[in-house]
């Protein structure tokens, strides 16, 4: 170890110790939060825990805990901690990786825990090559040092593996940075670039588009995309026994009021819950809808391209561009919420006018004597989407990844070390003294060192 | 015959692998072992099948998801993972006498499941937020991790017994236990098995909530409490790592992160609700 002095302060944040106490302290002041509701209005903690109690908890921030400025310190003295201590700690490692094996005294190698001698009846040259071409094929890269009556053979596995732990810390870093980077606060306070990174919501009516949002954070403060998002259409489906199944928002993305090409090769996204849409950085889920008492039509004349949608009320009569051919919502037939069957009049091109009962949502076919026409009316919706610019969620989850891959390196795998002493005996013949060493898993270890050895010894005998 | 009959079959059997063992741990009888492996061995692979058949009933009746979205199936498979991850620990390490603290564990898990009024056993269709392979991936890994957790606390308690006994009577109940080097190591171990999966379980849960709501992280009483629990078990990591700490003192971490796991569960979903229904209404 280094006996450099080291200044107090570095010294308080290398500590293990400090690490345990945060973690204690992370852990038992996290509870609070979870018994406390965050994040209400002041009056229900009023009316909870009574005036005194709720302003005390105001004042030490226990109603909105996890953005408090002392619990956001503790993380922060956390990421220190684990900074300063990884620093402190690394040069040993890469030390340790780096030393040079075979300067060992051959004494230290007769004392390792695990190790086996067999004896030869070749010559030492002969020896040390058979030891050495048998190790290489078992993938045991070798390095040789002669000693003063004998010769050394090194081989090591896995010392990078050492740095496992190192990777587990860092990958707490890369998601702490991630999770700072795509905080709203962080946008605003720091960066002074709301757009930077936001949470937002908008609620979109079906054939209408929308070029801004509102923030989460301000309520009430809308932020500009930079383009546009229409909601083409908005379906619930349920299961049999009434539970919803999907609800699906079928949306495009328009710039200077055209539809442009997304991901999916198409000008519309089907966006469902678990399936959100990404576009320019900004991610918008399906979070939820609204029913209104107005309807959506849409009629296409068979032969003719393009189609008219118009949102109309009940009782409302509709002109339409096709000959004369107007019609209207003249009863519905509503359950709860949602309107179940719609009784339309459509006519006005000289014949009698049709009357008939079309579930919501549904395409009847009317002949006329000007054409045939396709006509959908549904009841109108609008769709709820939640929206999103995270730029750091890819770090968060590069850190995620690093840990996993960390915590598996530094649980399962261990840097394996081999050493081969050959000497040559007095009379004929020489002895190899084998001996291993593991930094992790030594009981794994020597099984597997017991294996070699005695292949070895096996090949020798033939 | 349907799943929730093998089901019921199969909380028989840990039940009887709870009893053996039990007889193994008071009369010593070697016979009583053998019988409690059997049990739990029958009851898992009964279990696995009634998994499968879950699974498939669930395509029967339309509804087609794999048999892990709710209280009931968490709680079955807490119980099949528990049980599966003791069998391997009993085979490997030769230790049978740990059923005894580890099974009771699987039939609370069953009991509770099939009995108690709250949970519904029903193969219920997936509301939308829930028809994700993240979910799926998320409850595997956290049940794996919950179940080793579980018998690392069953490990612990089994320490503070033996730990506790000054007796050395050999026929006493804490000298049939295994030595307290061994219920140490094996704690050990445990953890960290379980806290790689714990960090995958906490991980594909923040992955999942992005996908579906645009947040990995909201800091809900449960996903606090899964992190909670994680730092417990960080803690009692490192201070064996660094610290050198083992014995007493890393049984009763292993008990306490037990007891943190359960509340994550259970806790949060009856007495922290309960305790805001109380509040609101
Ligand atoms: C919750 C956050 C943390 C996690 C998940 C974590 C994870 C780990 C893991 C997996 C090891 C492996 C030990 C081994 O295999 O030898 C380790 C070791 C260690 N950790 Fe952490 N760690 C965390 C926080 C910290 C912090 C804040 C510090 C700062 C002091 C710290 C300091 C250490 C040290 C000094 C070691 C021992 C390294 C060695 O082997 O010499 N850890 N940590």
């Amino acid at each position: 170890m280094t006996t450099k002095k080291k200044n107090p302060v570095w010294a308080f944040f290398a500590s293990v110790k400090l690490a345990l106490f945060l973690l204690f302290i992370l852990a038992a002041t996290s509870i609070i939060g979870t018994v406390i509701e965050q994040n209400k209005p002041f009056s229900q903690y009023v009316r909870e825990y009574g005036q005194s109690t709720a302003e005390l908890f105001q004042k030490l921030h226990f109603t909105d805990m996890y953005n408090s400025w002392w619990f956001l310190s503790l993380l922060g003295l956390f990421a220190i901690n684990l900074i300063v201590c990884s620093l402190e700690r690394i040069p040993n490692v890469i030390r340790v990786i780096k030393k040079d094996n075979l300067r060992i005294d051959p004494d230290r190698i007769a004392k390792m825990g695990i190790r086996k001698t067999v004896h030869l009846s070749c010559s030492l040259d002969e020896a040390v090559t058979s030891v050495r071409k048998f190790l290489e094929k078992k993938g045991w890269k070798t390095s040789m040092r002669v000693k003063k009556d004998s010769v050394l053979l090194f081989a090591q596995k896995g010392a990078w593996t050492r740095f496992g732990v190192y990777i587990v810390h860092l990958s707490i870093l890369v998601i702490l940075f991630g999770a700072v980077i795509g905080s709203p606060t962080f946008a605003k306070k720091i960066l002074h670039k709301p757009k930077f990174a936001f949470k937002g919501s908008i609620m979109i009516p079906e054939s209408r588009a929308t070029d801004y949002i509102y923030s989460l954070s301000e309520r009430g403060k809308k932020i500009d995309l930079g383009f546009a998002v229409r909601c083409n259409l908005f379906t619930i489906e349920y299961y049999s026994n009434g539970m919803p199944k999907t609800y699906l928002s079928k949306v495009s993305v328009l710039e200077n009021g055209k539809p442009v090409v997304l991901k999916n090769g198409s000008t519309e996204w089907n966006l469902e819950v678990n399936k959100p849409l990404t576009y320019r950085g900004i991610t918008f889920y399906q979070a939820s809808y609204q029913p209104y008492p107005d309807f959506l039509s849409i009629l296409r004349k068979k032969g003719t391209e393009g189609q008219e949608t118009k949102i109309i009320s009940g009782g409302q009569q509709i002109k339409t561009p096709f000959a004369n051919i107007s019609f209207g919502i003249i009863n519905q037939k509503v359950r709860g919420e949602a309107v179940q069957q719609l009784k339309i009049w459509f006519g006005g091109d000289g014949a009698q006018p049709s009357v008939f009962w079309i579930g919501n949502g549904q395409k009847a076919i009317i002949k006329r004597p000007s054409g045939e026409y396709e006509l959908i009316v549904k009841q109108l919706y609008a769709t709820g989407l939640q929206v999103t610019k995270d730029p750091g969620v890819w770090f968060v989850y590069i850190g995620c990844g690093m840990m996993l891959l960390g915590l598996y390196v530094a649980f399962f795998l261990s840097h394996r070390k081999i050493y081969a002493l050959i000497r040559a005996d007095k009379d004929a013949g020489t002895t190899v003294l084998f001996a291993g060493s593991a930094h992790k898993n030594k009981l794994g270890f020597e099984k597997i060192f017991s294996r070699l050895v005695k292949e070895f010894e096996d090949k020798q005998q033939k | 015959m349907n799943s929730s009959q093998l089901f019921g079959i199969t909380t028989l059997s840990y039940l009887l692998s709870s009893i053996f063992y039990a007889a193994l741990l008071i009369f010593k009888s070697k016979k009583a072992g053998r019988l409690g492996l059997w049990a739990a061995i029958f009851g898992v692979v009964l279990q696995t099948i009634a998994l499968g058949l879950r699974w498939y009933e669930s395509y029967q009746i339309g509804i087609g998801h794999a048999p892990l979205t709710n209280m009931y199936e968490s709680l079955v498979f807490f119980a099949w993972c528990t049980t599966l991850f003791y069998i391997f620990i009993e085979l490997r390490y030769k230790a049978s006498v740990i059923g005894a603290f580890v099974m009771p564990f699987s039939v609370a898990a069953m009991a509770y499941a099939s009995f108690a009024s709250r949970v519904n056993q029903e193969i219920s269709p997936l509301v939308p937020a829930l028809q994700s392979n993240w979910l799926l991936a998320h409850v595997i890994t956290c049940f794996i991790g919950y179940g080793a957790f579980a018998v690392a606390g069953g490990l612990g308690i089994m320490y503070l017994i033996k730990a506790r006994s000054t007796s050395t009577d050999p026929d006493s109940m804490a000298a049939s236990l295994p030595e307290l080097r061994v219920l140490d190591d094996l704690t050990h171990k445990t953890i960290i098995f379980g806290f790689m999966w714990l960090s995958a379980g906490i991980i594909t849960g923040a992955v999942w909530a992005n996908e579906a709501w645009g947040t990995y992280w909201s800091w809900d009483p449960k996903e606090t409490w899964s992190i909670i629990t994680w730092f417990i078990y960080a803690l009692t990591l490192h201070a064996r790592f660094t610290r050198g700490w083992s014995g007493k003192r890393i049984a009763w971490l292993a008990i306490l992160g037990f007891a943190s796991v359960f509340f994550t569960y259970f806790g949060v979903n009856f007495l922290l609700a309960g305790l805001h229904s109380y509040g609101s209404s």
